[in-house]
């Protein structure tokens, strides 16, 4: 589903992903962990060209993503042909960017594809009853899972996730993880970037370990979390896990 | 510590006679709460009600206001069209400017260098120069260029018009009033837009939205809670400001006061007609603007 190689990306002399190459199986979940500025949220945003990578391509689903090939030349896309290729790829903000002059319906139905479906969508995230809410009138797990609802809306291939429980209050945590949980029972593609192991041991198909822009190490959960090869992800590990 | 103090306490009471048995102090339900008095606040209203009270009856007494000219003008037929002038200009001087503003605010922010400098360009100009200057400007445009020509740039005219035919009197006006106001309101706006979080953007952006419509359906309701309170500031500013078009002879409110006062010398009343007027107009569009904050207002109050 998603093919990313040799993917460079620098802001100013800062490196931030240096030659990270990564393929995303249809249908599986991944989770990328990592420590903070360790390129995690960059690489995500680059899969649906929120950031243009220097080096290197991201392909889903064959397309090249934000640039067209001639020869050995990538032509940067226009921005309409970028906004198509984004309308195919959920993304769920960590600060939710919900539509605030919006109730939680219009915000889904804003993702326009389905519009008819808004509903149908908030009632999967459980929230059809808040429908007609405006964001500010909705607690942060509410928001959400509109934010997730909306993302959905774009009937989209793949749905990245970029620390979607990180802004909330430990005790809306769950309910956001829950309805993540479903679709990956659904069998939605997903990328995570979060610091929720737990979620990240149960729900997830390949975890990858991101640290200084490089990917240090990746695999099922049980070979990473339990027994990791690398020192830095040792490291890592020994600090979040309790 | 508090061992102490009771070891002590014990002592004094053991050393002087049986302290007298304190009445029961009340329980925390029978406490009355009193508020603190504002003794201040008082004189202070009173102070200033004497000023109002004085300031009401000299409006009363004095002759100098002339109360029955006021009232005979106040509703007179030429009164009447000439605030229809300043009520046309009002409204034409605001949607020009506001659809200028509209159109320079986005250039200005664009990456198009030279969308961006030809807007910052305009912008200087017309609020360098001071509105009554400009109007005298386009009145005089005749002078500059006495035909003007639809055609192609550089090339040959189709259509050729004089310009004094072209451009009359209130033609000057108006757009001397839509391009100063225009100025204003593409700055209005930009504050407006600069107001909307950037991740509103990007998370439209995120969703695939085209451009027009991102702007159209995230940024401008968004930015329009910035932009509303300004724009009805300089919309009342603009309402005053056609006053300055009386130095082009057109019959607005100001104008027509000055016409009838010259006649018959009544300047105090006359002035006040239109004073109040104004004030009148500045009062319909605050409660314009009540409503309209209040619509694009929704989503922000709980």
């Amino acid at each position: 589903m998603i093919e990313i190689r040799g993917v460079h990306k620098s802001f100013g002399s800062l490196e931030v992903l240096r030659d990270v190459s990564l393929s995303v199986p249809a249908g599986s979940v991944t989770v990328i962990l990592g420590p903070s500025g360790s390129g995690k949220s960059t690489l995500l945003r680059c899969v649906n060209h929120l950031e243009k990578v220097d080096r290197g391509t991201v392909r889903v689903d064959g397309e090249l993503i934000g640039y067209r090939q001639d020869g050995d030349k990538l032509h940067e896309l226009p921005e309409r042909l970028v906004l198509k290729q984004r309308a195919n790829i959920g993304f769920v903000f960590q600060t939710f960017n919900l539509f605030p002059h919006m109730t939680a319906l219009e915000n889904v139905s804003e993702a326009r594809r389905n519009p008819g479906r808004a509903l149908e969508l908030l009632d999967r995230v459980g929230l059809a009853d808040k429908a007609k809410a405006y964001p500010r009138q909705l607690s942060g797990g509410q928001q959400q899972r509109v934010a997730i609802a909306r993302a959905l809306a774009l009937d989209p291939k793949l749905v990245l996730f970029d620390e979607p429980t990180s802004a909330l209050d430990p005790e809306l945590v769950g309910e956001v993880l829950d309805v993540m949980r479903d679709l990956a029972r659904a069998g939605t593609t997903m990328v995570v970037v979060t610091h929720e192991i737990g979620f990240a041991r149960e729900v997830a198909d390949t975890i990858v370990f991101l640290d200084g822009g490089r990917i240090v190490e990746q695999g099922p959960p049980v070979e990473v979390l339990d027994n990791p090869q690398h020192e830095r992800t040792r490291a890592f590990l020994s600090k979040v896990l309790i | 510590m508090s061992l102490l103090s009771s070891a002590r306490a014990a002592v004094r009471r053991t050393s002087a006679d049986p302290p007298p048995t304190p009445a029961a102090p009340p329980a925390h339900d029978e406490l009355t709460i009193v508020p603190a008095r504002h003794p201040w606040r008082w004189v202070a209203a009173a102070a200033v009600l004497v000023l109002v009270a004085q300031f009401l009856h000299g409006l009363a007494t004095n002759p100098g206001w002339d109360w029955s000219t006021f009232f005979g003008y106040f509703f007179e037929e030429s009164v009447m069209q000439a605030l229809l002038i300043t009520l046309e200009l009002t409204f034409a001087g605001a949607v020009l400017g506001f659809a200028g503003g509209i159109i320079l605010a986005p250039m200005r922010l664009s990456k198009n260098p030279v969308l961006k400098s030809v807007s910052w360009t305009f912008i200087w100009v017309f609020r360098s120069v001071p509105l009554i200057v400009q109007l005298l400007f386009w009145a005089n445009l005749g002078y500059l260029y006495d035909r003007l020509q639809l055609g192609i740039p550089f090339g040959p005219g189709f259509v050729d018009f004089e310009t004094s035919s072209l451009v009359s009197a209130f033609g000057a006006a108006l757009l001397g009033l839509a391009l100063h106001e225009a100025a204003y309101a593409a700055e209005i706006v930009r504050a407006g837009i600069l107001s909307v979080d950037q991740r509103q953007m990007e998370a439209a952006a995120a969703l695939g939205i085209p451009r027009l419509r991102q702007f159209r359906r995230i940024v401008l309701p968004q930015a329009m809670r910035a932009i509303l309170p300004n724009a009805a500031n300089e919309l009342v500013n603009l309402l005053k400001s056609t006053s300055v078009v009386y130095v082009l002879a057109i019959g607005e409110l100001f104008y027509q006061v000055q016409v009838i006062y010259g006649r018959n010398g009544r300047v105090v009343p006359l002035l006040l007609v239109a004073t109040v007027w104004y004030v009148i107009l500045t009062a319909v569009l605050s409660v314009l603007q009540h409503y309209t904050e209040r619509h694009f207002g929704k989503g922000y109050r709980r």
